[in-house]
């Protein structure tokens, strides 16, 4: 033990106490700034990891080129709307394949959450100022971000499938897109907050992603599905995943589906609500988890 | 940096309670630390150190007791609190694939503070801790030592006036451990910053520092570092003595 000269504290001077200052701001501008500092962190780390960009185009181009064109044969589909004609299987598939890949990006998000909650950086950002349900939101909108920017790229490649997309379905879709990441990036961060280690991420992918997307309208529509089974109709109509493809599904073609769309925004406000509160510091997981490791009594 | 009589402690943990299921991590556990001082934390593996850490930073909400900064209670204004302090958590935290710049850009985000603000400030601390020349280099490429002089300006980009440190020293050299401690001895005696700091290794700490010794979730020692110590006994001594005991809260 070293015996060296005492840090002493200051002398007295005030006699009225003065808040301490700090150099952030606490309003509006600095949640902003705080937002875009998340949303731009989450950007870095995207564009950082090329194979993480390139996985997540290659698996719907993959179901585009090979598993429509294998089927475009064996499955016509029918008129429905809003198709106003008999359409390709590529054509069908091709909004489910998209809203897929934001299912898979609010699983990846929800996966690097964990990640960040075993490796600590979750900390960092919870030791923010800003009231934690404003941090999680953050997160939601940094992760939507990605997913939207994923979803464009997809589309941009498929263009040259003759899709028949109309220029104005393009824009029409952005709202539909930003809800449907929405959606799928608050289920995510539930899931984030109940997956307890990264290891146990593979019964996700079992239990959610696979369940999510194949009981849907993305590869099939769903009058299809009641034909062979009535309670598996049902089942694929009480799966958020349908309405948010249709929601895009219309919205491509320039059209407003209300119905999905009021599912979608239910959803986001249920499961966000339900991650707010998980993690919160009073009651949520992180204080039940267990702790960290070796603090016991 | 002016403190009034009576004024509010940089850090007021009061009667901090917290169980994990049938466990309990944290017992009564009462620390202030006075503006300007430098507090050790000293308690073994398991004693509880990184849960007291967690509740100060607002991991969990404490079930019993209370904690301020100054004067800013964690349970009614957890964001002027919050503000007030900064963390440099055992966990290396930095995102290794960005650059050193880039990290201390979002940990200045999260604060609320504009980008030029942020940058100034990110240049000053830089310099501070002696890394000027890696602000462009990503993290993977530092060392222990130097990740952790990061942390530390990190933890310091809002400006906070109380700093907690959970073991920051473990796993680096003699040299990286010397340089952290005159880092952060630097900050308390020119810019009267608080500390808390946890730590096992005793060369760390100064005779004259506050230190409580906490054991088992229980504080069983507090005072200067020498009055921990009996007669002749080294710190060292006095903590092997104190831990080897059943834990006794200290008054």
């Amino acid at each position: 033990m070293t015996k060296t000269v005492a840090t002493t504290p200051s002398t007295a001077a005030a006699s009225i106490e003065k808040p301490v200052p700090h150099l952030g701001r606490l309003d509006a501008i600095g949640y902003l700034i705080c937002l875009g500092g998340i949303v731009r962190r989450e950007l870095l780390r995207f564009f950082n990891q090329k194979e993480r960009f390139f996985s997540a185009l290659v698996r719907p181009l993959v179901w585009l080129f090979i598993f429509a064109a294998g089927f475009r044969n064996t499955l016509g589909v029918s008129i429905e709307p809003p198709y106003q004609t008999y359409v390709l299987y590529e054509v069908y598939v091709v909004p489910g394949l998209a809203v897929m890949i934001q299912l898979f990006n609010g699983m990846q998000s929800s996966l690097s959450m964990v990640y960040d909650r075993e490796v600590g950086s979750m900390k960092v950002l919870l030791t923010s100022p800003y009231p934690r349900w404003l941090l999680l939101l953050a997160k939601l909108i940094a992760g939507v971000t990605v997913s939207v920017v994923q979803a464009y790229a997809f589309l941009a490649i498929a263009w040259f499938w003759d899709l028949d997309i109309p220029a104005i379905g393009y824009v029409a879709a952005l709202p539909a897109f930003i809800a449907s990441g929405l959606m799928l990036g608050a289920i995510g961060l539930l899931l984030s907050s109940m997956v307890k280690q990264l290891e146990n991420f593979a019964s996700v992918m079992n239990f959610v992603i696979f369940p999510m997307f194949f009981a849907s309208s993305a590869l099939y529509p769903l009058w299809r599905i009641r034909e062979s089974s009535e309670t598996l109709y049902m089942i694929c109509m009480a799966n958020p995943f349908s309405h948010a493809v249709q929601l895009v599904r219309f919205a491509l073609y320039g059209q407003f589906e209300p119905i999905a769309c009021a599912v979608v925004v239910g959803t986001t406000i249920a499961f966000f609500t339900l991650a707010v509160i998980a993690y919160d510091p009073g009651r949520g997981i992180m204080a039940r988890r267990g702790g960290p490791a070796g603090d016991t009594a | 940096m002016s403190d009034a009589p009576g004024a509010s402690a940089a850090l007021d943990v009061a009667g901090v309670s917290h169980r994990f299921g049938a466990r309990a991590a944290l017992s009564d556990v009462s620390i202030r630390v006075e503006r300007g001082r430098f507090m050790a934390l000293l308690g073994p593996n398991g004693a509880g150190k990184t849960t007291l850490f967690s509740v100060i930073t607002r991991l969990y909400a404490s079930q019993d007791g209370r904690v301020s900064i100054f004067g800013h209670g964690l349970d009614r204004e957890p964001s002027r609190a919050l503000a007030r302090l900064g963390v440099v958590f055992q966990a290396r935290t930095l995102d290794t694939d960005l650059t050193v710049e880039q990290n201390l850009l979002y940990h200045a985000s999260l604060h609320g503070i504009g980008r030029k603000a942020a940058k100034a400030r990110i240049a000053v601390l830089l310099a501070r801790v002696g890394l000027s020349d890696r602000r462009d280099d990503k993290v993977r490429t530092l060392s222990g030592g130097q990740s952790r002089r990061i942390e530390i300006a990190r933890s310091l980009v809002h400006e906070p006036k109380l700093l907690l440190l959970d073991e920051p020293t473990v796993g680096l050299d003699l040299e990286s451990r010397a340089d952290i401690v005159a880092i952060v001895r630097a900050l308390v005696r020119e810019e009267g910053l608080s500390v808390l700091w946890a730590t096992h290794i005793f060369e760390e700490i100064d005779g004259a520092d506050d230190a409580v010794v906490l054991h088992k979730g229980r504080i069983v020692a507090r005072g200067t570092a020498n009055s921990i110590a009996q007669g002749d006994e080294s710190l060292e001594a006095a903590f092997r003595r104190l831990v080897a005991e059943p834990p006794r809260q200290a008054a």
